[in-house]
């Protein structure tokens, strides 16, 4: 069962969850879903993003600080405190930024409505069905041994290291826990929402999927058929970066994005 | 006391030599059905003659496994409700939080209860954490789907009125009707395993049977742990011996070499249960996350499996997977030698843990041969078995603790 850690940051009431909160920068608002890993406040990527974006950067619930309401579930569940938060925090023409498990959290979102969304970047997203029942579209996380899964995961695995000696108990915690929310909303269907692919046309936003190409859960071909089910949808690599390209090219990350706004009209804003 | 024959239907020759896991991921090339097939008769004879010989018999079941072809239970005990007359038949059993229709289990059970004429022990298991993967069942909330499916099995086998609907958390029915009913009124003696002392409390609150499997010593908390529980719960009186059972290991021969030569035999059950994928052995989520991170803060290391095995005097003889003969016997583990040695192992060990009313022997494991088996087990009932019954209803007696919850 999750439980719900103590206090421990800044917190935001969303529909009476809940919420961390990391807030960085100015400009457009841009909202950052992290991905399986969870959030660390301290991610060079939050300061990279916040050189051109006001961002504000949610604990998913279940992850990180974040309550998980004893109710949810499913990524469904997630999609719909996301917007929430975005009606909370009155977030307007927002850049909807997503990564992996976030991605697929950040696709849902935009399905189900764009009304405050500028601009769409999912990056190495989960949460469609590609291939056909005899295969699975991504290598399944929770049948690899750590190390081999650090190793599919990480361009350089260095990015993955985490000593649970050194780590703080609330540390080993907040991963632990963000295990086990990971296994409750993507178990089975393992990492997609069967409905999800034939609901993305219903995405009329500028959008980006950014795949970082030493991914090997997923191949890019996954990326470049959810980019080809969104309309307009735009397909672009980064290099030296695996699943999570926020964690291993935070600045080249940060500027793929920036890029993505401006060439799609996306205007800053003070 | 009453005395169960178990094994868990091994077939050894795909025990590969340094395979990663023997369970989860092992090929069935590995297989050969016709060695199967005779496997599954020696087992099955074992379990026949225990019939015979005043011994009761023991299923469980693993999947996706070499060290364990019971696959199902409820099929082995479906089988030996026909072919046996006296033995309880106890499945420990079925696990309900992996099994995606309780009410198929419901209605398996009481066909296996009506066909034995009132002779199954039903029990349900939480199942290892080695067991997510092949059932596809989810890691997280699995107790609570666990007491879900327990429930509406117990409320399907006591419903005699006609359907019922269930729209549960986890579990949807429209018209839970189960034919057909059980032979044993209100339903057959329910069992639950468990391992840890907090899981003792809600199976005593229920009054079902604990059973302790392979604890060692670390028993008497579990049982000190439901006796406690019992009272809270208002019930009066002490706790009837058959409401605790403990599970071990026995070995026994006519010389002690002979007995401890079987003993060593069933340890193979030990050496290769543990053989299994780092991924399997920890499903995230199966350990909610607190416990868990406690666990890893300890040890320093992210894995956690295995307990520890405790001698009588409470030294600590490491982790129960790795532990070799001595230390099984050191850790109550194991009761191994001539008759005279198991009894007085068995008899010190129950005075030690304050008594229970059943004990579940795995007499066979590895490449233990019929013959073997058969001597170990009918050694056992020959020559310790009825020591041992009067010894336990002397004791219960002095007590003043009653045997039976239902005479």
């Amino acid at each position: 069962m999750l439980d719900n850690l103590p206090d421990a940051g800044p917190f935001l009431s969303v529909n009476a969850v809940k919420t961390e909160i990391v807030r960085r920068g100015q400009g457009r608002p841009l909202l950052f879903l992290h991905p399986e890993l969870g959030l660390s406040p301290a991610a060079p990527v939050l300061d990279a993003l916040g050189a051109h974006f006001a961002v504000t950067a949610p604990s998913l619930p279940g992850y990180g600080h974040s309550e998980f309401p004893r109710a949810w579930s499913s990524v469904d569940d997630l999609a719909y405190h996301t917007l929430d938060l975005l009606e909370a925090l009155d977030l307007r023409d927002a850049i909807l930024v997503g990564v992996s498990l976030g991605g697929w959290v950040a696709a849902e979102v935009a399905t189900k409505s764009c009304e405050r969304l500028a601009g769409v970047v999912l990056v190495n997203p989960a949460g469609i069905k590609t291939g056909d029942r005899e295969h699975r579209d991504m290598l399944d996380i929770f049948s690899l041994p750590q190390k081999e899964l650090e190793a599919k995961c990480f361009a350089d695995t260095r990015f993955a290291a985490f000593d649970p000696q050194a780590a703080s108990m609330d540390e080993v915690h907040i991963r632990m826990r963000n295990r086990e929310t990971t296994v409750l909303l993507a178990w089975s269907p393992y990492m997609y929402n069967p409905k999800l692919a034939g609901r993305l046309h219903r995405i009329h936003v500028p959008s980006l999927v950014l795949w970082g190409t030493e991914d090997r859960i997923a191949p890019e071909s996954y990326g470049r058929t959810y980019a080809q089910r969104i309309p307009g949808a735009k397909f672009q690599t980064i290099a030296k970066a695996g699943r999570f390209p926020h964690i291993e090219q935070p600045q080249e990350f940060a500027r793929a994005v920036a890029a993505f706004a401006k060439d799609s009209g996306i205007a800053p804003r003070k | 006391m009453r005395v169960y024959h178990f094994t868990e239907q091994p077939y050894p020759d795909a025990w590969v030599k340094d395979a990663e896991s023997l369970r989860v991921v092992l090929p069935t090339k590995l297989l050969d059905p016709v060695k199967a097939a005779d496997l599954y008769h020696e087992y099955l004879d074992a379990w026949q003659l225990c019939d015979e010989i005043g011994l009761d018999i023991f299923v469980n079941e693993h999947h996706s496994t070499a060290t364990c072809l019971t696959a199902s239970a409820n099929l082995i005990l479906g089988i030996l409700a026909r072919t046996t007359k006296k033995a309880r038949l106890l499945g420990l059993g079925f696990p309900i939080a992996n099994n995606s229709n309780p009410l198929r289990v419901a209605e398996e059970l009481a066909m296996i209860d009506v066909i034995s004429r009132g002779r199954l022990e039903m029990g349900f298991v939480k199942g290892v954490p080695y067991e997510v993967h092949p059932a596809n069942s989810l890691p997280v909330r699995h107790t609570e789907r666990f007491w879900e499916a327990h429930d509406l099995i117990m409320k399907a086998l006591t419903t005699h009125t006609g359907p019922f609907s269930w729209e549960g958390e986890f579990f949807n029915y429209r018209n839970v009707n189960v034919w057909p009913r059980p032979y044993q009124q209100p339903h057959p003696p329910v069992w639950i395993s468990a391992n840890s002392v907090p899981s003792a409390r809600p199976i005593a609150q229920r009054g079902h049977v604990l059973g302790t499997v392979m604890t060692g010593y670390k028993a008497k908390d579990l049982f000190d742990e439901y006796r406690r529980a019992w009272a809270d719960s208002g019930r009066k009186g002490p706790v009837p011996f058959d409401r605790l059972c403990y599970a071990g290991f026995v070995g026994v021969g006519h010389t002690r070499a002979d007995g401890n030569r079987r003993g060593d035999m069933v340890m193979d059950y030990l050496r290769t249960n543990a053989i299994v994928g780092e991924a399997f052995k920890n499903p995230a989520g199966f350990i909610p996350a607190l416990p868990a991170a406690q666990m890893i803060k300890k040890t320093g290391k992210m894995m956690f499996m295995s307990h520890d095995l405790f001698a009588k005097d409470g030294r600590n003889l490491g982790a129960f997977s790795d532990a070799d003969l001595q230390c099984s016997i050191d850790g109550g583990l194991m009761f191994t030698g001539t008759p005279d040695d198991v009894y007085e192992q068995m008899v010190d060990f129950y005075e030690t843990v304050g008594g229970f009313g059943h004990f579940l022997m795995m007499a066979q494991a590895g490449r233990m041969s019929y013959k073997d088996t058969e001597e170990n087990i009918t050694l056992f009932a020959k020559e310790v078995l009825p020591r041992l019954k009067d010894y336990t209803k002397a004791r219960a007696k002095s007590w003043g603790i009653p045997e039976r919850a239902v005479a």
